[in-house]
């Protein structure tokens, strides 16, 4: 169970496909299932390699589709493994039927998500599309800017995942192309440091694979009569409660995280040059670097802008969500993907729902862009802002602008 | 902020050396974020791959639209498409070519020029037109900013599929040599 690491220089460069598979690595991830999609390839790809090399002591299951990856993964927790695997689009879909499983069945897995646009057209580039498209089935989201929180987030996943009062499976999702292939200076935390963050996995002992306690696992629950109703409901209601105590577990996660490593990233939301801020852009994933950049390019010429970039996506962090925003002028959010539904952002409409509480709640719009792997740059950003405080000055919540509409 | 393009064709190795580049500028103490374009990269179709480094920092995980250096490790790439393309002032072109700088039509924004025959060096090392290392040894040369050493070590860390250690190591040594760097008068667009 032992991974053996020969010692690295404590600064690489890597992408981060390569930098989430370090963190399983340092995770002492016990077995890994795998099916190669682009852009997460070569993740596994890392992996297999550093099985083969003997750094990481786990089981590599090769299996025949992505159906398959989960299903293995499932016997694998269920007898008390730390289980990882990744995918993204296509992938993802297909594994759908036990994606739903796994988290109704508290399994305390890591997969990455290595975010990629959604049939069709036909595209095997970046977008945040898959991952929202399974927003509410009940997994955690993590989303990272740099290629370092792919590795730091990977790790602080399991922490997450396996708290006794959370028991969920969590969902890294880093930006396919711009993350994946995208290659950074990245601090490598030493295996002493990850042992003394991460503890040996926990099993749930309400459902496990246990020759000398054996039992059927998710039998027929629920139905019109007798004790299913509300049989179901404790099960849902308990599936519901563990997601929200994900938050503060993710939170004391970052602390322990940045007790041990030294390294501190916003666990919930960031807050980015917010202290005067009048307008506010809010972001998720990859693009917030550029974004950022765009916000000190408009500081330099005295507008009051400021930055809320969304780390933990699912559980919704609404009252983080709240305290940022509320009391700004207007507020411009900015997706990777949309909702077909309603002609926006996933993300704007969470945004706006959680101001629902607010006590002076700004006006919002939604900007969509980057999709399939279409760049987001400073000057997109910068139209952003523009269009922003302009809604900061009429108030007028405009339709909802595609960035990328005129590249 | 100084921000580099790398321009050749699928199969040369141009996302490889922004790695190697990027690896051997870490070792130097500099931040650095290499970003490969996307796409299905067949052997032979243009590709591009970018490179930032600072002293601080670096947010943007975004393409490279206004670079300060071109490092073209392809001879045609540039027929296929403008290399040159938001190039700033006082810019920086690396070019594998066999040809005298006199027979190149040099853009007016650039104004230092590195050349290197690396086809035929790479012909004689590799009996393969693999250009990467050999152009990032041009590019030391020509531009200062690495040391030959950082290199080097970044070659000797790097997993090479098609060609071993030692003719890397000699490709970079020869692309460093081997290059002519000229220094040309800032002119003004007719």
């Amino acid at each position: 169970m032992s991974a053996v690491l020969k010692p690295k220089p404590k600064a690489i460069v890597c992408d981060g496909n390569e930098a989430a598979a370090w963190a399983v690595t340092l995770a002492r991830v016990d077995m890994v299932a795998v099916y190669p999609i682009t852009p997460q390839s070569s993740l596994v790809e890392y992996l297999a390699k550093f099985v083969a090399d003997g750094k990481l002591n786990a089981e590599i299951v090769d299996v025949e589709g992505e159906h398959s990856v989960l299903s293995v993964l499932h016997g694998g927790v269920l007898a008390g493994a730390r289980a990882y695997t990744g995918t993204c689009g296509p992938g993802l879909a297909f594994m759908f039927e036990p994606y739903l499983r796994t988290p109704g069945m508290r399994m305390p897995m890591v997969m990455s998500i290595v975010t990629r646009d959604t049939l069709t057209p036909q595209s095997v580039w970046g977008g945040h599309q898959d991952a929202m498209s399974v927003r509410e089935v009940g997994w955690i989201q993590m989303y990272c800017e740099t290629v370092q929180e792919v590795l730091d987030t990977t790790i602080l996943a399991y922490k997450v995942a396996e708290h006794r009062d959370v028991m969920l499976p969590v969902n890294v999702c880093h930006d396919g192309n711009y993350l994946s292939y995208g290659a950074a200076r990245v601090e490598l935390p030493t295996q002493e440091e990850v042992d003394a963050f991460l503890p040996p996995p926990s099993t749930n002992w309400h459902a496990a694979l246990d020759p000398s306690r054996p039992m059927a696992i998710d039998p027929l629950t629920g139905g019109a009569g007798g004790p299913g109703p509300s049989l179901f409901v404790r099960y849902r209601k308990g599936q519901c409660a563990g997601m929200q105590n994900a938050l503060a577990a993710i939170e004391a996660a970052h602390e322990d995280w940045a007790r041990v490593v030294g390294r501190r990233h916003a666990p919930l939301v960031e807050s980015y040059r917010m202290d005067d801020a009048e307008v506010a852009l809010v972001t998720l994933g990859s693009m917030t670097g550029a974004a950022k950049d765009a916000v000190d390019e408009a500081r330099e010429r005295g507008q009051r802008v400021g930055l809320v970039k969304v780390k933990t996506y699912r559980p919704f962090p609404v009252r983080a969500i709240v305290s940022a925003l509320d009391g700004l002028k207007a507020v411009g959010v900015v997706d990777r993907s949309v909702s077909f539904g309603w002609n926006c952002g996933p993300l704007y409409q969470d945004v706006i729902g959680a101001l629902q509480f607010a006590s002076q709640r700004p006006a919002a719009m939604s900007f969509i862009g980057g999709l399939a792997g279409a760049d987001i740059t400073t000057d997109h950003f910068g139209r952003a802002i523009e269009r922003v405080r302009a809604l900061a000055q009429d108030g007028q919540v405009g339709e909802t602008v595609w960035l990328n509409e005129k590249d | 902020m100084y921000e580099i393009r790398i321009h050749g064709r699928g199969g040369q190795g141009a996302v490889l050396a922004g790695g190697i580049l990027a690896a051997a500028l870490v070792t130097e103490g500099k931040y650095v974020v290499a970003v490969p374009s996307f796409g299905f990269e067949r052997r032979g179709a243009p590709v591009a791959s970018f490179l930032r480094m600072d002293t601080r920092e670096i947010r943007q995980m975004t393409n490279i639209y206004r670079p300060d250096c071109v490092l073209c490790i392809d001879p045609t790439v540039g027929r296929a498409v403008n290399v040159f393309d938001g190039i700033r002032d006082n810019g920086t072109w690396i070019q594998t070519t066999a040809k005298p700088i006199h027979e190149l039509q040099v853009p007016d924004k650039v104004t230092t020029v590195g050349l290197c025959d690396a086809v035929s060096i790479a012909l004689e090392i590799f009996k393969r037109p693999i250009t990467n290392t050999l152009m990032l040894g041009a590019f030391a040369k020509t531009t200062g900013l690495v040391s030959l050493d950082a290199l080097r070590a970044a070659v000797e860390d790097s997993d090479f599929r098609d060609a071993g250690l030692k003719q890397n190591l000699l490709a970079l040594e020869r692309g460093y040599n081997e290059t002519t760097v000229h220094r040309l008068e800032k002119r003004i667009a007719a």
